[in-house]
C-alpha cells in the first residue's frame, strides 16, 4: 500500500472509532497536545490507560468474587475506571461504567458481574482498535509520511 | 503584569500568567500525564503527585513554591476535599477540584469546602488556561481583607479612642479598647491571618489583632502625620517583626485610611441626594436629613436643629442610640413597645438614605453623627418630656471593648413593635454609629428614652433620621470624616453581620442594647445639631458607637460586645 492509500484508511478507520463511539473529543485533544516536544505523547498516554484499566478490571473481578462484596470498593474502582476512560476519551467503556456504579449502588450483584463483563469487552475493544490506530500511524511514519490531522 | 501589592513578587511577575506554579495531585496516572501537558501547554510550571499526602508534603516543604493546588476529588489515601481543607487552612492557596463525578452534591461541597473552582472530567485545555484568575482574584482580596480588616479594628478604635481626636488624628487611643473586644470577641478574626501580601516572599507576618493594635498604638504615639516605619518598628517593639513588614502594612493602613476619607466624603454628598429622594414613610419617618423637617412631628420645632431634617431625626435616633448607655439601659428597654415604634419600613428608606454604608444602615450613621455633636440647645422632640440631651463628651466612651454600648436607641426604634417590624439592619449601623458617637452621648436617663416612645411612631424613621442626620451634618462639618469613614467602615462591616436581622426582636433589644459597661452619658444636644455650631468637632469624631449599638437591635447579639464582634469577624472570616 502506498502512503497516500495508507494515509486514507487512517483517516478512515479513525473516523469510524468516532462514529462508533469508541472514542470521544478527547481522544482530539489528546492528539493535539501531541507535539515536537512529545511526539509520542498519544501513545504513552494510551498505554497507561491499558495498564491503569487492566489493574482495575482485575480488582473489580476479585471484588466481586468474594463472599461478602464490599460494594463501595467496587464502586470506587468503577469509578476510577470511569475516569481514566474518560481521560483518553474512550467513551463506550465510560458509558459502561455509569450502568455498572448504579448497579453497585443497588447492591445488585448480578447486574454489577453483567456490567463488569460488558466493560472488560467494551475494553478490548477499544483496545484493539487503538492499537491498530496505532500500527497504520507507525506504518504511515516508516513509510515517510505524516500522520494527517 | 506585576501585581506588587498583591504579593506577586516573584520573578514570574512579568510574564504573569505564564509561570504559574501548578501542583497537580491526581491518583488516576493517565489523567495526571495529560493534566501535566496541558498546564504544559499553558506555560505554567507543574508538579505532579498522585497520592494526597505527598501533596501535602511538598506543600510544606515550599510554602511559598506553588501558587494553585488542583486536585481530583477521589483519592486512594485521602479524601479530596480533606486535602483542600488542609491546603486552604494551612497555606491559604486557591484549590480547584476535578472530578470525572459531576453531580450537583458533590460540586456543592467542593465549594462548601472552599475549593475555587471545580471541574469535570475530561477537563479541556482551555479550561485548565484560565486558572491563574483564581490566584489573582485571592491576592487582591487578600489585599482588601486587611484593608478591611484594619477599617473594622480602626472603627473598633474610634470608639474607644475619639478623646483623643484632634486634628486629623483620629485614630486615638484605640488599641485599648478594639484590642479588649477583639480579644474577646475574635477568634475568627485572629484565624483570619492577613498575611502581609506584600512580603510574601518573606515569612508572611500575620497582623494578629495584637499586633496590629501596638502597630496603631505605636503610629498614634508618633503622630501619623510623623509616622516612618522605622519608628513604628521601633515602638512596638516587637522582635520578630522587620522594618518591611511594617512599612507594607503602615502603606495598607495609609491607603485604608485615606479610602474611608474618600468614602466619607462621597457619603455627604450621597447623604444630601439620597435623603431628598427618601419619601417619609409617613410624616414623621423622614429619612434623611433634608428630609428630617418634614417628618420631623409637629409638635418639634425645628428652629433648634441646624440639620432641620437631621435633627428630628437625630432625635430619634440619638435618643435611641445615644451614649448614655446608662440612662438607655433602663429606658429603653422598658418600653420597647409603643415607645418608639420606629417604623421599620422606614429602615428600607433609611437603607436608601445610607449615606454611605453599604447597607440601610446609613441613616443610623447619620444619626450617630448627630451624637456627636454637642448639642447646646434643647432639642424640641416630639417626645419632649426627654430632657435635654447633651452630648457629652465621653472621652471614654468607647470602651466598646464590652461591645458596643447598647444604645437603647435603636432598641426603642427597632422595636418595631408589632407593625412594622422591618428589617432593620441598622444593627451593624448601629455599631458605627455607636462607636463614634458614644463618647458624645450625655447621659441620657431613662426617662429620656421614654419621652422618646411617646412619641414612637414619628421616632420610626427617625432614628434612621437622625443617623442620617448626623451623619451628613458631621460630614457638613467635615468633622472626624475620618471618624465617620471608620465608624462607616465598621458598620459596613458590622451590617456584614447583621443582616437580616429582624427586628421583630426590638424590645428585647432594647435590652440587649444595653451598654455592657459602656454607660456613656448621653447627651442629646440634638438641639445642638447645628453643623455650625460645633464647639468640638472632635465630639463629633467620637461618634458614639453606642448609638449604632443601640440600633442593634438584634438581639440575637446579646450584649456582649466580644460575642458581637465575634459575629462580625466571623461574617468577614
Amino acid at each position: 500500500m502506498d502512503l497516500v492509500q495508507l494515509q486514507r484508511q487512517f483517516v478512515d478507520y479513525r473516523t469510524s472509532l468516532y462514529h462508533e463511539g469508541f472514542l470521544d473529543e478527547q481522544f482530539t485533544q489528546l492528539q493535539e497536545l501531541q507535539d515536537e516536544n512529545n511526539p509520542d505523547f498519544v501513545v504513552e498516554v494510551v498505554s497507561l490507560f491499558f495498564e491503569d484499566s487492566e489493574r482495575l478490571l482485575n480488582e473489580l473481578a476479585r471484588a466481586l468474587e468474594q463472599q461478602s462484596i464490599d460494594y463501595k470498593r467496587i464502586d470506587a474502582h468503577v469509578h476510577q475506571l470511569k475516569g481514566s476512560s474518560s481521560s483518553i476519551g474512550a467513551q463506550r467503556v465510560q458509558k459502561v461504567c455509569i450502568a455498572f456504579r448504579n448497579y453497585c449502588e443497588e447492591q445488585n450483584v448480578e447486574g454489577c458481574l453483567n456490567c463488569l463483563q460488558q466493560v472488560r469487552h467494551e475494553y478490548s475493544l477499544v483496545k484493539t482498535k487503538l492499537e491498530s490506530l496505532f500500527q497504520l500511524e507507525q506504518q504511515i511514519l516508516t513509510a515517510g509520511g505524516s500522520i494527517p490531522m | 503584569m506585576v501585581l506588587a501589592e498583591s504579593g506577586f513578587s516573584s520573578p514570574r511577575n512579568d510574564a504573569f500568567p505564564a509561570g504559574l506554579r501548578v501542583l497537580v495531585v491526581d491518583d488516576d496516572p493517565t489523567w495526571l500525564k495529560i493534566l501535566e501537558k496541558m498546564l504544559k501547554k499553558c506555560s505554567y510550571e507543574v508538579t505532579t503527585c498522585c497520592l494526597a499526602r505527598e501533596a501535602l508534603n511538598l506543600l510544606r516543604e515550599r510554602k511559598d513554591g506553588y501558587d494553585i493546588v488542583i486536585s481530583d476529588v477521589n483519592m486512594p489515601d485521602m479524601d479530596g476535599f480533606k486535602l483542600l481543607e488542609h491546603v486552604g487552612l494551612e497555606m491559604d492557596l486557591p484549590v480547584i477540584m476535578m472530578s470525572v463525578d459531576g453531580e450537583t452534591s458533590r460540586v456543592m461541597k467542593g465549594v462548601q469546602h472552599g475549593a475555587c473552582d471545580y471541574l469535570l472530567k475530561p477537563i479541556r485545555m482551555k479550561e485548565l488556561r484560565n486558572i491563574w484568575q483564581h490566584v489573582f482574584r485571592k491576592k487582591i482580596h487578600e489585599v482588601r481583607d486587611i484593608e478591611s480588616l484594619e477599617g473594622f479594628e480602626s472603627i473598633q478604635m474610634t470608639r474607644s479612642g475619639y478623646d483623643l481626636f484632634d486634628d486629623g488624628h483620629f485614630l486615638s487611643g484605640d488599641d485599648t479598647t478594639s484590642g479588649r473586644k477583639r480579644k474577646d470577641a475574635d477568634n475568627k478574626h485572629d484565624d483570619r491571618e492577613l498575611s502581609d501580601p506584600s512580603s510574601t516572599k518573606k515569612a508572611r507576618v500575620v497582623w494578629t489583632v495584637d499586633l496590629h493594635q501596638k502597630f496603631v498604638k505605636a503610629v498614634n504615639q508618633i503622630g501619623f502625620d510623623k509616622v516612618g516605619p522605622k519608628k513604628i518598628l521601633d515602638l512596638m517593639n516587637v522582635p520578630w517583626l522587620t522594618r518591611e513588614n511594617v512599612a507594607s502594612h503602615l502603606q495598607k493602613y495609609r491607603l485604608y485610611l485615606s479610602r474611608l476619607q474618600k468614602e466619607s466624603d462621597i457619603k455627604n454628598s450621597f447623604i444630601g441626594m439620597k435623603h431628598s429622594d427618601l419619601p417619609s414613610k409617613d410624616s414623621t419617618a423622614s429619612f434623611g436629613p433634608h428630609k428630617a423637617m418634614n417628618m420631623i412631628p409637629d409638635d418639634v420645632p425645628n428652629s433648634t436643629y441646624s440639620f432641620s431634617a437631621s435633627n428630628s431625626q437625630a432625635q430619634n435616633v440619638d435618643l435611641k442610640g445615644q451614649g448614655d448607655l446608662k440612662g438607655i439601659t433602663s429606658a429603653p428597654m422598658a418600653e420597647p413597645k409603643g415607645a418608639l415604634s420606629v417604623d421599620i419600613r422606614d429602615s428600607h428608606e433609611a437603607k436608601s438614605t445610607q449615606m454611605s454604608f453599604d447597607h440601610s444602615l446609613g441613616s443610623v450613621d447619620s444619626a450617630v453623627s448627630f451624637a456627636s455633636f454637642n448639642s447646646t440647645t434643647p432639642l424640641q422632640y416630639p417626645w419632649t418630656e426627654i430632657p435635654e440631651i447633651q452630648f457629652k463628651q465621653e472621652c471614654e466612651s468607647l470602651h466598646l471593648e464590652n461591645g458596643f454600648s447598647q444604645l437603647p436607641l435603636p432598641g426603642p426604634s427597632m422595636i418595631e413593635n408589632e407593625a412594622n417590624r422591618s428589617r432593620i439592619e441598622v444593627k451593624p449601623l448601629l455599631d458605627d454609629c455607636r462607636s463614634n458617637f458614644v463618647e458624645h452621648l450625655g447621659p441620657v436617663g431613662a426617662e429620656d428614652l421614654f419621652p422618646i416612645q411617646s412619641k414612637s411612631q414619628s421616632l420610626n424613621n427617625q432614628v434612621f433620621d437622625l443617623i442620617s442626620a448626623t451623619k451628613s451634618s458631621m460630614k457638613t462639618q467635615d468633622v472626624g470624616l475620618n471618624y465617620l469613614a471608620d465608624s462607616e467602615f465598621a458598620l459596613r462591616n458590622l451590617n456584614a453581620s447583621c443582616v437580616g436581622v429582624p427586628l421583630a426582636t426590638l424590645s428585647e433589644d432594647l435590652q440587649i442594647c444595653r451598654l455592657q459597661g459602656d454607660c456613656y452619658p448621653m447627651n442629646y444636644g440634638l438641639q445642638d445639631l447645628e453643623c455650625s455650631t460645633y464647639d468640638n468637632p472632635a465630639l463629633m469624631a467620637e461618634t458614639p458607637f453606642h448609638l449604632y449599638d443601640v440600633l442593634r437591635f438584634d438581639h440575637e447579639h446579646l450584649f456582649d460586645p466580644a460575642e458581637y464582634y465575634a459575629i462580625d469577624q466571623g461574617l468577614f472570616a
